[in-house]
C-alpha cells in the first residue's frame, strides 16, 4: 500500500470518529453548573420583552446559516403549545452577540432552560428531539433531579 | 416525479432582487406549512439532499485528491474543486454543477422534499470549503504541493460529515467567527 492510501484509511477513521462524537453531542442536556448571575436570566427576558414561563421557559439561541436552529425551533414550539406555563423564546445571535457571549453560547443552536424563577437549569447545543426537549423540561420543573440528568443524555 | 422544483426558482427569484413569484404548489401532506406572507421573499427554501448529495461528490474527489498526493494532478484536481467552491459561495450550492446533477438527474427520482431548508446553511458552508481549498491550492502552486493533500483530507472530512449525518458548519463556526470579528473590531 502506497502512503496516499495509507492516508485516506486515516482520514475514513477519523472522519467516522468525528461524526460518532458530533452526532451523539446533539441536543444532549448539560446540567448547569456555575449558579453565578449569568444564570439569572429573568432581568434579561424583561429587556427582550418576553413574559417568562410559569414553569419553564426554552432561550433558544439561533444563527441565520443553521439549519437544525428550525427544526429545533419547531420542536420546542409545539411542545410550549401544548404544556401550560412553558415559553418558547428564540434569540437570533445576530441580533444578540452579547447575550450570546455573556451566557458562553458556542453554537447553535443551544437551548437554555430556565425553571420557574428564570435561572438556567440544563442547556443543550445541537439539533433537540422532541424527548430531550420533554426530559429538559421535567428537569427544569423539577419532577427529576438534575443528578440523573447523564442518564437521560441519550434519552 | 415530474414535479417543478418549487425552491430553485424562488431562490433564484431572491437573489436577481426580485420578490418572490406567488407561493408555488404545495401539498399539504409533505410540505411544511407556508410561511408568513411577510417573510416569504426572505425565507426561501430548498431540497435539503441537494447540498448534501453535492457534499458526497465533492467529498469523492477530494478523496481523488488524496490518492493522487502531493503531485501536479492532485493540485489541478483541487484547484477544480475550490472552482467549485466559488460557484458555491457565490450562487448558493444550487448554482453549482453537483447541483445542476441533483436537479437534473437525482432530483426527478425522488420523492417530494419532506422539509425545505434555507440555502445560507449549505452557502455558508461552500465558503469555509473555498478557504481551506483555496489556501491548498495557493501553497501548491508556490510549490508546497505538499500542502495539497493535507488542505483535500481537511475539506474531506467536512463535505464527507455533511454527506453522511449533515454536519452544519455554520452551527458550529458561525458563532465563533462572529466573535473573533468583533474582537478584531474592538482593537
Amino acid at each position: 500500500m502506497g502512503p496516499q492510501v495509507v492516508a485516506l484509511i486515516v482520514l475514513l477513521l477519523v472522519t467516522a470518529l468525528l461524526g460518532l462524537v458530533w452526532r451523539s453531542r446533539q441536543g444532549r442536556l448539560r446540567p448547569h453548573a456555575v449558579s453565578d448571575a449569568t444564570a439569572d436570566w429573568a432581568p434579561r427576558l424583561s429587556d427582550l420583552g418576553v413574559g417568562p414561563g410559569s414553569r419553564a421557559t426554552f432561550v433558544q439561541f439561533s444563527a441565520p446559516v443553521c439549519t437544525p436552529c428550525r427544526a429545533t425551533s419547531r420542536v420546542l414550539s409545539a411542545l410550549a403549545a401544548g404544556e401550560p406555563g412553558v415559553v418558547h423564546t428564540e434569540i437570533d445571535v445576530e441580533e444578540h452577540p452579547d447575550l450570546a457571549r455573556e451566557s458562553r453560547v458556542l453554537r447553535a443552536p443551544t437551548v437554555l432552560v430556565l425553571d420557574a424563577t428564570g435561572a438556567e437549569v440544563v442547556r443543550a447545543s445541537g439539533a433537540m428531539t422532541p424527548a430531550q426537549a420533554r426530559r429538559a423540561l421535567e428537569l427544569a420543573t423539577g419532577t427529576v433531579s438534575t443528578r440523573t440528568v447523564d442518564a437521560g443524555r441519550n434519552a | 416525479m415530474t414535479r417543478p422544483d418549487p425552491s430553485t426558482s424562488e431562490v433564484q427569484a431572491v437573489a436577481a432582487g426580485v420578490p418572490a413569484p406567488t407561493e408555488p404548489p404545495r401539498s399539504a401532506a409533505t410540505d411544511p406549512p407556508a410561511p408568513a406572507a411577510t417573510e416569504a421573499p426572505t425565507k426561501p427554501g430548498i431540497d435539503a439532499r441537494g447540498p448534501r448529495f453535492g457534499a458526497g461528490l465533492t467529498a469523492a474527489l477530494l478523496a481523488v485528491v488524496v490518492l493522487l498526493g502531493p503531485s501536479r494532478a492532485g493540485l489541478a484536481l483541487l484547484a477544480f474543486v475550490a472552482f467549485s467552491f466559488l460557484l458555491g459561495t457565490a450562487f448558493g450550492t444550487q448554482g453549482t454543477w453537483q447541483g445542476l446533477v441533483f436537479r437534473t438527474i437525482v432530483r426527478p427520482r425522488l420523492s417530494a422534499p419532506i422539509e425545505l431548508e434555507d440555502p445560507r446553511p449549505p452557502r455558508f458552508a461552500q465558503a469555509v470549503g473555498l478557504v481551506v481549498t483555496a489556501v491548498g491550492v495557493g501553497l501548491g502552486a508556490a510549490g508546497a504541493l505538499v500542502a495539497v493533500p493535507w488542505a483535500a483530507g481537511i475539506a474531506f472530512v467536512a463535505a464527507a460529515l455533511n454527506a453522511t449525518i449533515s454536519l452544519c458548519l455554520g452551527c458550529e463556526l458561525y458563532l465563533v467567527l462572529q466573535r473573533a470579528r468583533r474582537r478584531r473590531a474592538r482593537r
